[in-house]
């Protein structure tokens, strides 16, 4: 038996060792809000936020998270109490067919975290002082998430107005 | 994926009596082990272990624990204002998610992209020695042109390895009967040899606990990585470049390469072309006939004779320019 802590609340499960964090959420806990796009790491479909920080939960154990908290875009909000990055995904149509839009909202909260740190990326030109979030820094920051749909126009207007309104909160 | 026993451990020295595979990240072994590549019969969990800090060393230099992730390093205040050639290759490595899980020591022991590797079916002597190479002769676009044998023609595909070349860094482990060692990185990968299964001297069931970075020697510093898409892809060519420009002259040049090989590449001839030298085209052509006096392409990967070299001539363009 182990303890996980996802979007703030202590489930107890039996899982065999082999069973992805991913697994355990969509496969135990029916937490289906993220993805399962290639398994391996390479579409972001199943990010989540641990301990804050994002990561692709296909490629860890869920053995391997007793004590840390877990964020699933279950945990960021709700049909009628929407995050600001769900929000705008929806004000932008940052979507198409949908499937990968869990992913790129949890990644992109999780950036912008990380944004908020002062974290340099590929695309900053100055390593030293925090980059301005530019659409070439967005996408750079967001590769990590893929879109068959091909809405990336839209997904980066999203997070630019998330990215704002987070910046200044009401 | 193959059933495994799991085991978690608190500290070293319980990581390394437990007897099993360690896992990090798990960014790469769980990827190989759902494709059945690999079939530990036990994985010990390394995570817990107090390997996170990233430290000032007495000889002015920085001893990075086995367990930061790729992120925290690439976003180290120190690593950024001293060694920006190690942020750049970090930050030029996998996605965002990907490095807020991988580690030191994994990056340095992940395995190779080949293809065939990947696929059971398929002969690999390094997943089943003796069974052939099936990139010789078959799909080799990303495969190796230096240091190759008959048996394997596989790169090491890390970024993060190529600036810790260029930068001379060392690896600290420690062993299962409790005795520990510095291996320096030039000689930690190995070629493949008749041994293409064998991809490092690491004993079995040794622990990498660090990896220290000598003092910084500041100079120019450039990670220049050539690939398919312009984020998320493996290098195809890599170049880590620490140039010290002295009166109009190269004083000295530390490089590395990645993508070309089964190891992070380095080859002091080609430094030695450049030591002392005023920078010209001339130069760097002869700096680059000298990296690639031996290069052999396969076929499919013909191209990354001509692509090493210009990526090696314009990334000592840029280091010496306004010499
Ligand atoms: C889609 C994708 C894209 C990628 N793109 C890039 C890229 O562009 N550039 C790049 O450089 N990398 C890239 N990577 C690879 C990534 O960098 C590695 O998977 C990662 O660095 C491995 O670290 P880890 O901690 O997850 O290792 P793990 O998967 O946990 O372990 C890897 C190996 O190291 C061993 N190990 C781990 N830690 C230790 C230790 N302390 N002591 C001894 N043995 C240990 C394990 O037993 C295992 O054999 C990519 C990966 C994916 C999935
Ligand atoms: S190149 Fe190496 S890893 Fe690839 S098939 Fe040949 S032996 Fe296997």
């Amino acid at each position: 038996m182990i303890t996980l802590t996802i979007n703030g609340e202590e489930h107890r499960l039996d899982v065999d060792p082999r069973t992805s964090l991913l697994d355990a959420c969509r496969d135990h806990l029916g937490l289906t809000g993220s993805k399962k796009g290639c398994d391996h790491g390479q579409c972001g479909a199943c990010t989540m936020l641990v301990n804050g920080r994002r990561i692709n939960s296909c490629l860890t154990l869920a053995v391997m998270h007793e004590g840390d908290e877990i964020t699933t875009v279950e945990g960021l909000g709700e049909p009628g109490n929407l995050h600001p990055m769900q929000a705008a995904f929806l004000e932008h149509d940052g979507f198409q067919c949908g499937y990968c839009t869990p992913g790129q909202v949890v990644s992109a909260v999780g950036m912008l975290g990380e944004v908020a740190d002062g974290w340099p990326s590929n695309a900053s030109k100055d390593l030293q002082n925090g980059a301005e979030l530019s659409g070439e820094e967005i996408r750079e920051r967001m590769s990590g998430n893929l879109c068959r749909c091909s809405a990336y126009p839209n997904i980066v207007d999203a997070i630019e107005t998330a990215a704002k309104t987070t910046k200044e909160p009401a | 994926m193959r059933p495994f026993e799991y085991a978690r451990a608190g500290e070293a020295s319980e990581a390394v009596s437990l007897g099993g595979r360690f896992i990090a990240g798990g960014t790469n072994l769980l990827d190989l082990m759902k494709l059945q590549v690999e079939t530990p019969d036990k994985l010990v969990d390394i995570t817990r272990l107090p390997m996170r800090d990233i430290e000032a060393t007495d000889d002015g230099g920085l001893r990075i624990g086995a367990l930061v992730t790729n992120s925290d390093l690439a976003a180290d205040k120190r690593v950024r204002d001293d060694y920006p050639v190690l942020s750049r290759a970090l930050l030029a490595g996998a996605s965002g998610q990907l490095r807020n899980k991988a580690t030191t020591g994994g990056n340095l022991l992940q395995r190779t992209r080949c293809g065939y590797f990947y696929e059971t079916s398929q002969p690999c002597n390094k997943r089943e020695p003796g069974s052939g190479c099936g990139a010789i002769g078959g799909f080799n676009r990303i495969h190796a042109i230096l240091g190759t044998s008959d048996k394997c023609i596989a790169t090491h595909p890390s970024d993060m390895a190529v600036a810790m070349q260029a930068l001379e860094a060392s690896v600290e482990t420690l062993k299962a009967d409790g005795s520990t060692r510095t291996i320096p990185l030039i000689e930690f990968h190995r070629l493949p040899g008749d041994t293409p299964e064998i991809e490092t001297v690491l004993e079995k069931g040794e622990l990498i606990t660090a990896v220290r970075l000598p003092k910084s020697l500041g100079g120019t510093q450039i990670y220049r990585k050539v690939r398919d898409r312009a984020s998320y892809a493996f290098a195809l060519v890599s170049v880590a470049a620490i140039v010290k420009m002295k009166g109009g002259e190269i004083e000295w040049a530390r490089l590395a390469f990645g993508g070309l090989a089964h190891k992070p590449w380095r080859d002091t001839a080609v430094e030695d072309v450049l030591k002392g030298q005023a920078p010209s085209r001339a130069l760097f052509d002869r700096a680059a006939d000298a990296l690639l006096a031996e290069a052999k392409g396969h076929g499919e990967n013909d191209f990354k004779i001509p692509l090493a070299r210009r990526t090696l001539v314009s990334v000592l363009a840029e280091a010496t320019q306004g010499a």
